[in-house]
């Protein structure tokens, strides 16, 4: 037991997939209670803040679609430096970061769009227009659905990644252009009140809430990765052994 | 329709979708163990595992 978790030194030795499983195996429990703690506590926050004085109650969505959104577009960030990682180092870890964020990114992405839809209809008085914002936000998570495809095609990982890793890097193009959509074309979504360079406009007793939950959500967002990724270093594990298994019985019969 | 469904439908489809994810995550994570427990018990080893410790 004591070779089941070999020490993590320095940061580079997780490169290593083996202590990479040793560290996700640490770390995993710790991360879920914590994102349990600090969701319950965002969510709590957002139902005892006051409602907007135009908006009423809808405004409780905005504790959970602006925190999807932003993490649709980390996600699709964390996948790009991965991609580099893929490219530049061809580390085999960098794939597996890359095709084990792509379901959650996704599913980040439809919450996202789902969330923001429902709560057009009765502050829009629509569902959904064609805008630049939510075009963008379509467009990438068509994006992510493509690289779960892509990821998942080929039986052999190594021949897929670099493909993978070019189309993610391409498709990167689009995270620029959904955050200043709002900024460069005529858009029903309002600009951005948060990040914004002279500071953010929402009054604090919403923005603590909504900064709670966003952090939430991206504690939710690694303990999920961190889960995939070993996950998947299991089932390639599985595929060698079975390549192993095969080629001895092969021997064998010979 | 009054306001209170809409961010009912909001929360309650989040709270869907996140749950799937989990459920998707853990069912995926126990099916590859067993694979490896199985594995295992057949006494297959990976090559790089010369020690020939059951490590994961």
């Amino acid at each position: 037991m004591s070779q089941t978790i070999p020490a993590i030194g320095r940061w580079s030795d997780l490169a290593n997939p083996t202590r990479f499983v040793g560290f996700a195996n640490a770390v995993v429990p710790w991360l879920a209670v914590l994102t349990a703690a600090v969701l319950a506590t965002g969510i709590w926050m957002a139902f005892a803040a006051p409602e907007d004085y135009q908006q009423g109650i809808t405004v409780r969505i905005m504790y959970i679609h602006v925190p999807f959104a932003w993490l649709a577009m980390m996600c699709y960030s964390i996948m790009s430096a991965s991609a580099i990682g893929t490219l530049v180092w061809r580390h085999p870890l960098a794939d597996v970061s890359l095709k084990a964020a792509a379901p959650i990114g996704a599913m980040f992405t439809a919450l996202c769009l789902i969330t923001g839809s429902i709560w057009g209809k009765p502050m829009w008085g629509t569902w959904w227009v064609w805008d630049a914002r939510l075009t963008s936000v379509f467009v990438l998570f068509l994006m992510y659905l493509g690289l779960i495809a892509l990821t998942r095609a080929l039986d052999d990982p190594g021949r897929s990644a670099r493909a993978a890793a070019i189309v993610t890097l391409v498709g990167f193009v689009n995270i620029p252009i959904i955050k200043f959509s709002v900024d460069w074309w005529n858009t029903l979504h309002q600009p951005a009140s948060v990040m914004r360079l002279d500071g953010p406009t929402v009054h604090s007793s919403m923005l603590w809430p909504l900064l709670v939950c966003a952090l939430g959500f991206s504690l939710l967002f690694f303990t999920l990765h961190l889960m995939a990724m070993r996950t998947e270093i299991w089932r390639r594990r599985v595929i060698a052994m079975r390549r192993v298994s095969a080629r001895r019985a092969d021997a064998g019969a010979a | 329709m009054s306001h209170e469904v809409f961010v009912a439908a909001a929360y309650g489809i989040s709270a869907l979708g996140i749950l799937a994810l989990v459920a998707w995550n853990l069912i995926d994570q126990s099916a590859r163990k067993a694979e490896l427990a199985e594995l295992e018990a057949r006494g297959v080893r990976r090559r790089s595992d010369r020690t020939g410790s059951a490590e994961r």
